[in-house]
């Protein structure tokens, strides 16, 4: 219609809260689902992963030191920010292979996932929390904590299931590094651009797009990563992750069939928060 | 006061001596609540100071400024230029009060002596082997002595923190009851350094005991540490002066320093003051505004108010 | 010297119309009668209101039925979720104007307002949103009741529609709120955002209107649940009524809370906090500290501390940004205030109340403080709800809960100790809902708020606050 030449997006990673290419110089060519050419991503390295880490543990802290009504309000305005982008994310989902219906489907069902955990982040205690009744004069409760670092291998559902990995990470105080899908990474660097947009501090979630069997392996073994969701590796790079990350005890949520659709339970929030107790006596 | 405190007022001052006495003593003082005292400084911090008060505040802020430099690359010309902002804030505009005192190393007290001779500005010097504290006594009486011969009205002293940290009460206070001794005629201010004791009860209990040793000023910080001069500190210390003053009778100053670079910082710590201490602190004699940027943001505003338009920096000067 | 200019919120943010209708279906309606709202401040008249009768309730009702049945009910969690998201959004949108309104009409400081009142009414429909697509983590088998009839107080008059509306839809039922005669202008603002959201015509109605209009609603057939928050009498009235119907009930009643200060107290904070328990609006505040028990060795120097600290607090215009204790809500509660004043006198406490300049209109009254009080004193036992603050001693902790726990009412309680184990001592034998140590007066969506023995039933806020909605 219009001989207009456009301008085109360099697509680079997100770590800290600013948007690097790789430190490696590298790229790697993303193709649509007819096979062509989309755009060069970063190919992270393991210096990125790295460098990711620290950025997470910078920002972890005073992440978890919010108050959860805070983080839902945050959590929140990135849902309003993705929404205001729908019609991007529905193009880049289109490119995947998604007729127009299912990708907008699509990333309806990202947003109000969104939505969801954002609601969870002044509720989650008060599903897993308790008040124990122990024989003696103490009392005695129990309240959940993040539980540090997470790595996550996010699937190839490149929004909804990135979304769906992502959400309950962060939601209760974690931070987080993403190996975003391998075959098409573009909407988790679009993610990284409303992230930047949406109040969510530097750090508190990194976006890396590379090779998943490169770079999961150095978040598996990083003694300073705390939990690791391996959602997105296969069987094997799993197993292998798996037996790394049992060296500082990890927790680790492995692979499994994913129905993106259905209720997601707490499962994905409470596999990352430790359960702390307290005691103190009753007495006059 | 009441007698929750077991040790009785005739007692007081200078005479509870003795480790043991002194944690006593300071130990029976009521707790401080974090919680409750951050929000009660928070709270204050919302007076909306408007107009004529702010007009009024501003002047006062200015009149209370200890206008200070304290870098290790201060020279003979820095001070001279200081001194001369200090005595004429704004060279264009002649209702401008002058500030309180020049505060400076002690090494750069005759200097800065000399280029206040007849302004009515005081000479305050850091003593005592500022900021860390960490010299020998004699060093630090020393210190002290030169300044005082140099022409120093105030001395601003750091207390012993590792001393008080680490329960020694009595070095702590006898160091200060040394150190007035060397001052005569020129009053003491005592830093506590709160950004290294953390803790509001330690705030509280710092206060009293530099109170107890005989300081004429307690002040808040050497503005090498951080957090320096916060509001809810400040607010315990104002409580101290407030609450020993009813036990003694004797008023004691406080001089929150650091930090404080807007005019609306220090206004919300004249509402502090207002509304703790009460309105007898109000005056440069019993508050003090250890700073340096502060003056031209205070200039700034007041600008502001006489001719209702914002003022830039290119305006004022930099001394 | 340091005297504060006067420095007011504008009123130009707000725009009072002249008149307002009911909300019933979405449109804003006629009735047949109409009262007046005036500023308790100036008592200048601020708007005519409509007065609901029997047959707008019914239409109200009807509306609300209509809505569960045809839309709200049906609609999937997460869109009811959603909805509620967009009323938390236009509420902090709309924050100063909501202030600026709720201290106009209620008298109350815009401090309070704009910094207590407003903000907790976002977060409120915030949290609750977030429950409505989670009910089942809850409660097992989640299912509405239908059509809740609400009535509400005149002290936080956004506040307390936001504890009542917010749980309710979350939960998937819809509403019929009475808002306070002498304060309806936010409920009917919160009509308009109602409508900015696009809810769904009928899922929140509001009918203004005195006692009559309140008993037609409760009294009404058509509604399944029965939601009250305001004085005693009136709670017991709606008991008696409701007994018998099969219609769901809470009840957030009137309090006369101790608030306990021993000799190791943090006397710094006991005494803002006590002065936050009793002053906080006027003492217009069902969960106040109205009864300071003191440890006797402390007693004089806390008293001491506390009128120093009252001398300091600024009486007057409710919109001037300094203002720590506004206006009196209503003529009626000030001659309340006043005869149980003199009663206190009367029966030997003694009174004392800072120097302090009252305007010359509106409805005043200064913060009064009574020592010397005694249990069986009227003072000591009675609701006054308003800034007066009775003062008993004990002397050891079981004295302390047993006076405590010496009255009919059971809101709450605070503590204020260093030491965390008589903290839970105390908490452990309190006879009431909520119990503050070393802070009062504070609420938060999350954590539930009600009342034991005749304070009332049910929970507000937090998990608790959704069984009261849900069957």
């Amino acid at each position: 219609m219009t001989d207009r030449l456009s301008v085109r997006k360099t697509y680079k990673l997100y770590v800290g809260g600013a948007f690097p290419r790789s430190e490696s110089g590298r790229s790697y060519a993303v193709n649509d689902a007819k096979g062509n050419f989309l755009a060069n991503a970063s190919r992270a390295s393991r210096k990125d992963v790295r460098d990711a880490v620290v950025a997470a543990r910078k920002a972890q802290a005073g992440w978890a030191a919010r108050t959860a009504y805070n983080r839902g309000q945050i959590l929140y305005r990135v849902a309003e920010m993705l929404e205001g982008r729908r019609d991007q994310f529905t193009e880049e989902l289109r490119a995947t292979g998604l007729a127009k219906n299912a990708a907008r489907a699509e990333v309806d069902a990202a947003v109000d996932r969104w939505v969801w955990y954002a609601g969870w982040a002044d509720k989650i205690a008060q599903v897993t929390g308790a008040a124990n009744p122990v024989s003696g004069p103490f009392f005695n409760f129990s309240t959940p904590e993040p539980t540090g670092v997470v790595g996550i291998v996010a699937p190839d559902g490149p929004l909804l299931g990135l979304v769906s990995v992502l959400a309950p990470v962060v939601v209760a105080g974690n931070t987080a590094v993403v190996v975003a899908a391998e075959p098409a990474p573009l909407p988790a660097v679009t993610l990284g651009e409303v992230l930047a947009t949406s109040d969510v501090p530097g750090g508190v979630i990194n976006i890396l797009t590379g090779h998943r069997a490169e770079l999961a392996p150095w978040l598996a073994s990083h003694m300073d990563v705390n939990g690791l969701d391996l959602t997105g590796a296969g069987e094997e790079l799993a197993a292998e992750c798996e037996k790394a990350a049992a060296e500082n005890l990890k927790r680790v949520l492995r692979p499994a069939g994913n129905d993106w659709t259905a209720d997601p339970g707490t499962v994905r929030m409470t596999t990352f928060l430790e359960t702390k107790t307290v005691w103190h006596p009753v007495g006059v | 006061m009441g007698d929750a405190v077991c040790v009785s007022t005739e007692t007081l001052p200078g005479l509870v001596t003795g480790t043991a006495e002194l944690r006593r003593f300071l130990h029976g003082l009521p707790g401080v609540d974090q919680v409750g005292a951050e929000e009660r400084a928070a709270r204050l911090a919302t007076r909306s100071i408007k107009k004529s008060a702010k007009a009024e505040a501003i002047d006062l802020a200015i009149s209370m400024v200890d206008l200070t430099t304290l870098e290790g690359a201060d020279t003979p010309g820095k001070v001279r230029a200081l001194c001369a902002k200090g005595m004429h804030p704004d060279p264009s505009d002649a209702s401008v009060p002058r500030v309180a005192a020049i505060c400076v190393y002690s090494d750069l007290v005759a200097e800065a002596v000399r280029a206040l001779a007849g302004s009515g500005i005081g000479v305050a010097s850091v003593a005592t082997a500022f900021p860390s504290g960490r010299a020998p006594l004699d060093a630090k009486l020393a210190d002290t002595r030169r300044a005082v011969e140099d022409g120093a009205s105030e001395i601003d002293m750091v207390i012993d923190r590792g001393a008080f940290l680490a329960g020694d009460y009595a070095k702590v206070h006898d160091e200060i009851v040394a150190i007035k001794a060397e001052c005569g005629e020129a009053h003491l201010k005592v830093i506590l350094e709160t950004g290294e004791l953390v803790t509001y009860d330690n705030v509280r209990r710092a206060s009293w005991l530099a109170m107890m040793a005989g300081a004429d000023f307690i002040k808040t910080s050497t503005g090498k540490v951080s957090p320096a001069a916060t509001l809810p500190v400040t607010l315990v210390m104002l409580e101290a002066v407030r609450d020993y003053r009813a036990r003694t009778g004797r008023q004691v100053g406080v001089k929150p320093a650091g930090g404080i670079r807007t005019t609306k910082d220090a206004i919300k710590h004249l509402v502090l003051v207002n509304e703790t201490a009460g309105p007898d602190w109000l005056t440069p004699e019993w508050f003090r505004i250890g700073a340096s940027s502060l003056l031209n943001d205070l200039l700034m505003q007041r600008r502001k108010l006489t001719t209702g338009v914002y003022a830039g920096p290119d305006y004022f000067t930099l001394d | 010297m340091f005297e504060y200019a006067p420095a007011p919120e504008s009123r130009d943010i707000v725009d009072i119309k002249p008149s307002y209708g009911l909300f019933i279906d979405g449109e804003f309606v006629d009735a047949d009668t109409s009262f007046k709202t005036v500023n308790p401040a100036s008592e200048e008249v601020l708007a005519e209101i409509a007065e609901a009768n029997a047959a707008d309730v019914d239409r109200a009702v009807a509306a609300a039925r209509r809505a569960y049945d045809g839309v709200w009910s049906r609609l999937p969690a997460a869109e009811r979720a959603k909805y509620l998201f967009r009323i938390a959004r236009i509420i902090q949108e709309r924050s100063r104007e909501l202030a600026v309104l709720e201290s106009i009409d209620n008298g109350k400081p815009i401090r309070e307002s704009r910094d207590v009142d407003v903000p907790l009414v976002a977060a409120h429909f915030f949290y609750y949103a977030g429950w409505a697509d989670k009910l089942e983590y809850a409660v097992r088998d989640p299912r509405p009741l239908g059509v809740a009839g609400q009535v509400i107080p005149w002290n936080f008059p956004l506040l307390m529609l936001a504890w009542k509306i917010a749980p309710a839809l979350a939960c998937g039922n819809t509403v019929v709120l009475k808002p306070a005669e002498t304060t309806p202008l936010t409920a009917l603002a919160f009509a308009e955002i109602c409508r900015q959201a696009d809810l769904p015509p009928g899922v929140v109605n509001i009918v203004t209107g005195a006692g009559e209009t309140g008993r037609a609603l409760v009294e009404h057939d058509g509604i399944d649940k029965v939601a009250f928050t305001g004085s005693t009498e009136v709670g017991r009235q709606i008991a008696r009524a409701v007994a018998g119907t099969g219609r769901r009930l809470t009840l957030e009643l009137g309090g006369k809370a101790a608030n306990v200060i021993f000799d190791d107290a943090p006397l710094d904070q006991a005494v803002e906090g006590i002065v936050n328990g009793i002053f906080f609006n006027q003492g217009h505040v069902c969960c106040a500290g109205s009864r300071l028990l003191v440890q006797e060795s402390v007693a004089d120097e806390l008293l001491d501390r506390l009128k120093t600290r009252m001398a300091t607090l600024r009486v007057g215009d409710p919109l001037d940004k300094n203002t720590d204790v506004g206006a009196i809500n209503s003529a009626a509660q000030l001659e309340k205030i006043r005869m149980l004043s003199e009663v206190g006198e009367k029966e030997g406490a003694t009174r004392w109340s800072p120097p302090c300049e009252l305007p010359d209109r509106g409805f005043w009254f200064a913060p009064t403080v009574f020592t010397g009080v005694a249990q069986s004193h009227r003072i000591a036992r009675e609701e006054i709800f308003g800034p007066v603050l009775s003062v008993l001693t004990f002397r050891t902790p079981q004295e302390a809960v047993e006076k405590a726990n010496n009255t009919p009412y059971g809101l709450s309680a605070g503590v204020w100790t260093e030491k965390g184990s008589r903290i839970l001592w105390m908490a452990e034998r309190l006879r009431a809902g909520v119990v503050w140590a070393n802070t009062f007066n504070k609420f938060d969506p999350a954590s539930p708020f009600g009342g034991y023995k005749e304070s009332g039933f049910g929970r507000e806020g937090g998990r608790h606050g959704l069984e009261a909605y849900l069957q």
